[in-house]
């Protein structure tokens, strides 16, 4: 039965050929832990896109609770990971694997930098890395905030000061992220929530794309 | 192609390329300007508030003084309490601000036993002296902001934070 719908619409879309594009590629020896054992360290990068996976469905199904209010938001939580069934699970997965998504990206960096893959001809997928990394640093500066509790918002009044200490524009900066020059409340709230939940994802989809098909067209490094 | 003409071609793309940028500014303008507005925005002045603190009262110890206000956060309007260290320095009645110039914390009058007569804020061990200057060597950049002052019926009124002047 699905053979014969896959045949009716390959038949139609020719579907085979962008199939094999994605995922049938060749996993050479020296990376492969079945042969060496110690080529695990080349999965970091796809444990991370993993995490990440996990974190985007977590925080889209976070969303149906949460609301970005100073009146509510703090409640919102309390709420979806008490009351609701398996919030503790959903949120905890979205809590831990911020934290996982760092190590292992910094794993992954790691293991990048000592197999010396950014070399030539790689240079360019390792700058668009090193923004994938301030991506995500900012997905967890922005999300930090949003459970508004004290450690959330003093944790970010800190933030936001080591942002304004930087010469001339700091101050600047400062009310561009907390939109108010002095006041760290609702309209810091909806901002982060704002950034967090829409332009950092907009723009880290952009940057995996171009990740992924850059190492896809060059292929995974040699051995050492 | 002789010099310096035009083709059909180049003629169509330069002015598609140029409704284009147009169309793209129309889009990106007003979102630009929606986003950067709280740069642009001007804040209204601070009025002043009355506090608990009897004048009479006031030493050449600093005291912490709480007092509350209605706060305009955008849409939302709340009471917020916040608190300045009180004194009389001869005629003159100082308030400074708690909020550390280092990274924001709150600092304490003589909250470090090992320095008498100082503030101190206990997140990275920073230090004033008593007109809010900063200690050299310790982190903060600069000495801590104060409040305008005012009195009313003996009582002590505090207006908006501005730069120390004591200092």
């Amino acid at each position: 039965m699905l053979n014969k719908i896959y045949d009716w619409v390959d038949e139609r879309l020719d579907i085979t050929p962008i199939w094999r594009d994605i995922a049938d590629h060749e996993v050479p020896e020296h990376v492969n832990p079945a042969h060496h054992f110690s080529a695990f360290v080349y999965c970091f990068g796809g444990l991370t896109f993993f995490i990440t996976v996990i974190q985007i469905l977590s925080g889209m199904f976070l969303t149906m609770y949460y609301v970005p209010d100073v009146e509510n938001a703090w409640k919102s939580v309390y709420y979806l990971q008490n009351e609701v069934a398996f919030g503790e699970i959903v949120r905890g997965m979205h809590h831990w694997g911020a934290s996982l998504v760092i190590v292992m990206m910094f794993l992954h960096t790691l293991r990048v930098f000592f197999t010396g893959s950014y070399k030539k001809p790689r240079e360019l997928n390792w700058l668009v890395g090193v923004g994938i990394f301030a991506i995500m640093l900012g997905l967890g500066f922005t999300g930090y905030l949003l459970p508004w509790d004290m450690k959330a918002l003093f944790a970010t009044k800190v933030g936001i000061e080591i942002a304004a200490s930087m010469p001339f524009i700091g101050g600047m900066i400062k009310t561009l992220l907390a939109g108010d020059a002095t006041i760290l409340g609702a309209q810091t709230l909806t901002r982060f929530f704002a950034i967090h939940v829409f332009f950092l994802p907009a723009a880290l989809f952009a940057l995996l794309a171009a990740h992924f098909i850059m190492i896809r067209r060059q292929g995974i490094s040699g051995p050492l | 192609m002789s010099n310096n003409r035009v083709t059909r071609r180049q003629f169509l793309t330069y002015t598609i390329t140029g409704v284009g940028g147009f169309m793209a500014a129309g889009m990106l303008m007003p979102m630009v300007r929606f986003a950067i507005d709280p740069v642009l925005q001007t804040k209204a002045e601070g009025n002043l508030v009355l506090t608990s603190q009897k004048i009479a009262d006031i030493t050449d110890v600093p005291v912490k003084v709480d007092f509350t206000f209605e706060q305009t956060d955008g849409w939302y309007k709340s009471d917020v309490t916040e608190a300045a260290w009180v004194y009389h320095d001869g005629n003159e009645i100082v308030a400074l601000s708690p909020v550390c110039k280092h990274l924001g914390c709150t600092v304490n009058w003589e909250g470090d036993p090992a320095h008498a007569n100082q503030f101190f804020c206990a997140c990275h061990a920073g230090r004033y002296e008593k007109n809010g200057k900063n200690v050299k060597g310790t982190p903060p950049l600069g000495p801590l902001d104060q409040y305008e002052v005012a009195e009313k019926d003996g009582y002590l009124m505090l207006g908006k934070k501005i730069a120390n002047t004591f200092s």
